[in-house]
């Protein structure tokens, strides 16, 4: 039956419309493939760079300016050079996870119900709490990190966590409430009042009904917070001196070699490895959400 | 049962009740959100304007005959950056933050057209192109940085690769006798990360054109070119404003890649940022806030002239209704 519904229709197509859609496929399949073709550029583009750099963390530290597209032999010593105790780069991925990790939880914890207020309540002063919210991720970091830096010199929060995480909720914050307000928005609204019809305060129809749906778009934004904070570097370079207190990134980038000048960069790109393939593996992972998440802002 | 929440939510929909929540609940719901942006932003950013008009001085007291340092009020760090050697480390840094904003964020927004075009059109592989896309966005700032410094080592890849021996990341290095170096290495690695990103922010803006305006296009027998600009820009026109404007003010406050790349305080690279931090890490606190001043008041006038000029519409699309 349903073949010969298929076989059918496509029969008064034919008939009412002139020959144009053939000619239509048929051009489209020589683009496509041109397209396809450019789709290999792209994916050559983005991913040379960072194969080089997989390729010279693996190769061994001896043959570190060989130019051959693969290492040979293959060979874990940059790794092991790069977890070595003296470059104390173990903690700094803590460090880094503490952070980035508590950043998001508290940004999360405190923009879910505000992106929620922005995207349902309609109140006097909304333009304005937008604006505001908007123009804060505007201001430049070290515009901000020259009075924080005299502040926590005088607190004593030089080498604390806290001096990392404060100012990353200036970042952080705008951002999750930016994603939050634009998932938050594709709910229908009919869900909170079927809920307050059954008999839900406000209150509860977000907690019971929208909360629930909305953990999609709050993974999202977590995710993407996350990775913000996670690649931050100035402020996590200008309010820590000790190595112990070092971020990932900062720690990578001040690597010393055994020789005051010498650049040590095979132990360099397999930390870069390190902190990178954590990430490239969620976005591999997530990369739908992650794509949704970041274009939302940008069209809804 | 049904009958009777449709017709109620039928009408509340109209002017819903949870829709006009009282000021009270309103104002709790968003005081967390606000009161900690008031202090990890507006108390630096009042306290930072405060500071670039302080002004430090160590003078030695007649009574006592010890060093004092003592502070007033005055215009003297905003004389300071704009006359003399520190006048021309600003102009430096301005010049370089512009021309890298300028030139970078061209440059992106014409690759990341032309990505999100071939993505569009695309039918394999798909999801490796997304997955691709989306790496150089993860890889953090600093680590690229890293990454491209190595690739322009002087016995690096690039120059393998080129046949050349240039000495990509020396202050004074140049290539063809006028393009300095370092700036063109900080500019490669810049356009490598974010074009990709800008086009998957595009290529979002072309999904949502409606097939149908493309196959009216064609049956006017319009040519591809005329599409592309009657058509497709137009209508990627809001998309991609706002992608322009974030990127703009991102590139003015660019800070990992010179430093990493090319290294703090370096003259061809020197942004205003790294400018700023730089008299920051030194506590030259009243010329770092100065700097930071003016930076922050030239990214505010870009932003605003983008409102303004290009209609770029941040707020409005936060407040459209849901449908």
């Amino acid at each position: 039956m349903t073949i010969a519904a298929e076989a059918v229709r496509p029969k008064p197509a034919k008939r009412s419309g002139p020959p144009a859609p053939k000619a239509v496929g048929r051009k489209g399949l020589g683009r496509f493939r041109l397209a396809d073709l450019g789709s290999g550029l792209i994916v050559l583009y983005c991913l040379v760079p960072f194969y080089w750099m997989i390729v010279s963390a693996l190769r061994k530290p001896s043959d570190q300016f060989a130019t051959t597209l693969f290492p040979a032999p293959i060979s874990f010593e940059n790794m092991k050079a790069a977890f070595s105790a003296r470059n104390g780069f173990g903690r700094a991925l803590l460090n880094s996870l503490i952070v980035a990790g508590t950043t998001t939880v508290i940004t999360l914890a405190i923009g879910i119900t505000t992106a929620y207020v922005i995207a349902r309540v309609q109140f006097r002063f909304k333009n304005v709490v937008l604006a505001v919210i908007i123009a804060t991720s505007m201001f430049p970091g070290v515009t901000l990190l020259i009075p924080l830096l005299k502040l926590f010199v005088g607190l004593d929060w030089i080498n604390t966590y806290q001096a990392l995480i404060v100012p990353s909720l200036s970042f952080g914050l705008p951002l999750t409430v930016f994603n939050l307000t634009a998932f938050f928005k594709q709910l229908p609204a009919e869900l909170e009042d079927a809920a307050q019809v059954d008999g839900c305060s406000q209150w509860q129809g977000f907690r019971s009904v929208i909360l629930p749906l909305a953990m999609p778009g709050i993974f999202t934004s977590g995710i993407i917070t996350f990775i913000a904070a996670w690649n931050e570097f100035i402020i996590a370079l200008s309010l820590t001196n000790e190595k112990s207190m070092r971020t990932a990134p900062v720690i990578t980038a001040l690597f010393t070699g055994q020789y005051k000048f010498d650049q040590p960069f095979g132990t360099q790109m397999a930390a870069g490895v390190a902190v990178t393939v954590p990430l490239v593996i969620g976005a591999l992972l997530f990369q739908r959400r992650i794509v949704d998440g970041l274009t939302a802002g940008a069209l809804k | 049962m049904t009958t009777m929440i449709r017709e109620r939510t039928g009408r509340s929909t109209v002017k819903p009740p949870n829709r006009q929540g009282s000021g009270w609940s309103t104002a709790l719901m968003l005081s967390p959100t606000l009161l900690t942006l008031a202090l990890v932003v507006g108390y630096p950013v009042l306290a930072a304007v405060r500071l670039a008009f302080v002004q430090v001085a160590d003078q030695v007291n007649p009574q006592t005959g010890m060093l004092e340092r003592t502070e007033s009020f005055g215009l003297g760090n905003f004389a300071g950056i704009f006359t003399g050697e520190s006048g021309e480390a600003f102009r430096n840094a301005f010049w370089n933050t512009t021309l890298f904003t300028v030139i970078g964020v061209t440059a992106e927004v014409v690759l990341g057209v032309a990505m999100a075009l071939v993505m569009n059109r695309a039918i394999r592989a798909r999801g490796l192109v997304r997955v691709s896309v989306l790496v150089p966005w993860a890889i953090p700032t600093a680590i690229s940085g890293l990454l491209w410094r190595w690739v322009f080592e002087s016995d690096g890849i690039a120059n393998a690769v080129l046949h050349t021996q240039v000495v990509w990341t020396a202050d004074d290095s140049t290539i063809f006798g006028f393009i300095s170096a370092p700036f063109t290495t900080v500019l490669i690695a810049d356009i490598w990360k974010t074009a990709p990103f800008i086009g998957l922010l595009v290529l979002a803006g072309l999904q949502i054109i409606p097939k149908e305006v493309y196959e009216a296009a064609k049956i006017d027998r319009a040519g591809t070119w005329a599409t592309f600009w009657r058509i497709t820009i137009p209508l990627v026109k809001p998309t991609l404003v706002v992608a322009v404007l974030f990127r703009i003010l991102d590139a003015l406050k660019m800070f990992d890649l010179p430093f990493v790349l090319v290294g703090a305080h370096k003259h061809s690279v020197e942004t205003l940022s790294t400018l700023a931090q730089y008299e920051m890490s030194n506590v030259r606190y009243g010329p770092a806030a100065a700097y930071s001043t003016v930076l922050f008041l030239y990214i505010a006038l870009i932003a605003f002239l983008f409102v303004k000029v290009l209609g770029a519409d941040l707020i409005g699309r936060g407040l459209k209704e849901s449908r």
